[in-house]
């Protein structure tokens, strides 16, 4: 492109003079791409297995928005299946819905049970800053309110709730040009819950029936503004004395085309889970925003 | 996995936190040339300001302006940002945008379209990501004022 530059500015001004009102961008919000991280399986914004400060979809002060999402991820014995959707009001607060199937493949015949499920009603809210232009990042206060919907397998594990409420502070910061020039967004969450197996396991235990303060860490490099890599830590209670309970780890590929569309893919260890010994697999995420 | 050895984690994340920081400050003259110097980041610009005054969002935020003196001001302003040898000489960030009251809003949209003005021009990732490192440091001296 080369510059006229006595044409193209007489140009400008007769176009900026006019201003004339024109039809809304048919956008799904103003915050830039990918910034509004993906779904995670309890339906907060996140990545795929960590809430992350950012709220859902791509609202900024003056918009509202939000996402719809389905998930699965297929480990060794077990296959978890996760509807969500969530609404951004102005930037401010996330209110999201989940419902999680886990398909007891293995052990369903044993149990007598093809599924466990539950439904999560989350609810975020960013206290201060902003992900890309606060010198402290963006920090969020969480909630996540769950509810089994089939308790008999959990209770005969030795849970003692078949509800429970999860509390978390997420910190989110990107740094520009921070790895080979790529932006890298880092996120840091703690959470108090008693949950097991994230709930799908009912809540408290023989072992520990208190709330347990648990650390989720991850890492998200911006190769460019459409593919995002990253990893994900998320650290776990151990309550029922029937069978330990590992922490979860990702590796996650996510293509964010545009504002409307990502899609997740991740190879996820969920460590042990009711007996059944390192539990990993494929993951993948599709997610709209509106 | 203990508490204790996911604070170690945190503290790993942090001071990886800390090493990027300091690398997103360091001195960097590439810029200048990667966007393509003071005719290169003028194209850019100029490229700006058609989209600005496409986008309903902040067009009414730049009604009125001297448009010449506009484009000159911020091409200077890049320019000198990214290193090149040029010098602002417009007003104060903060004085200019007294009054005006923008929004995070308006400050994504034109952000967005300074990512698509670099990506027209052939700009890349690389250098977009430290055009903005360094232009993100005026948000607040932009924003809601």
């Amino acid at each position: 492109m080369t510059v006229n530059a006595t044409a193209c500015p007489q140009a400008l001004a007769a176009m900026l003079c006019l201003a004339l009102p024109l039809p809304a961008m048919a956008d799904a919000g103003s915050r830039l791409w990918a910034t509004g991280g993906v779904t995670t399986i309890e339906g907060s914004a996140g990545g795929g297995l960590v809430p992350w400060a950012v709220l859902a979809g791509y609202a900024s002060d003056e918009e509202w928005g939000g996402t719809v999402t389905l998930s699965r991820a297929e480990v060794d014995d077990f296959t978890l299946d996760v509807t969500g959707a969530a609404v951004n009001w102005r930037n401010r607060v996330e209110i999201s819905i989940a419902r999680q199937t886990l398909d007891l493949d293995t052990l369903g015949s044993a149990l007598g049970e093809d599924e466990l499920s539950q439904d999560v009603v989350g609810l975020k809210v960013r206290l201060f800053g902003d992900v890309l232009y606060g010198d402290y990042g963006q920090w969020s206060l969480g909630l996540q309110h769950k509810r089994q919907r089939e308790f008999d397998i959990p209770r005969t594990i030795g849970a003692e709730d078949d509800q429970g409420t999860d509390v978390y502070l997420s910190a989110s910061k990107l740094f520009f040009a921070a790895v080979a020039d790529r932006n890298l967004l880092v996120n840091a969450t703690v959470r108090g819950t008693r949950a097991n197996q994230g709930g799908l396991l009912g809540f408290g235990g023989d072992r520990n029936d208190g709330y347990e303060a648990v650390v989720e860490t991850s890492i998200a490099l911006l190769l460019n503004r459409s593919w995002v890599v990253g990893a994900e830590y998320r650290q776990k209670p151990d309550n029922l004395g029937f069978a330990t309970e590992d922490d979860w780890w990702d590796g996650f590929v996510a293509w964010v085309p545009d504002r409307r569309l990502s899609v997740t893919a991740a190879w996820t260890n969920l460590g042990d889970i009711a007996g059944l010994e390192d539990q990993q697999g494929p993951y993948l995420s599709l997610q709209g925003s509106f | 996995m203990t508490l204790r050895q996911g604070m170690i984690i945190l503290l790993a994340t942090a001071a990886l936190l800390g090493g990027c920081a300091s690398h997103q400050r360091a001195v960097e003259e590439a810029l200048y040339q990667d966007l393509g110097e003071r005719s290169g980041i003028a194209d850019i610009v100029e490229d700006l300001m058609y989209r600005i005054v496409e986008d309903e969002r902040i067009a009414f935020q730049f009604k009125g302006i001297d448009v010449v003196q506009f484009h000159t001001n911020l091409t200077d302003q890049l320019c000198e940002l990214s290193g090149g040898p040029c010098t602002y000489s417009g007003r104060a960030m903060t004085e200019v945008h007294e009054g005006m009251d923008v929004t995070e809003t308006q400050f994504n949209a034109l952000a967005e379209h300074l990512i698509l003005a670099m990506e027209a021009n052939g700009v890349s990732t690389s250098a977009q990501n430290r055009l903005l490192a360094r232009l993100v440091e005026l948000h607040p001296d932009i924003t809601h004022r």
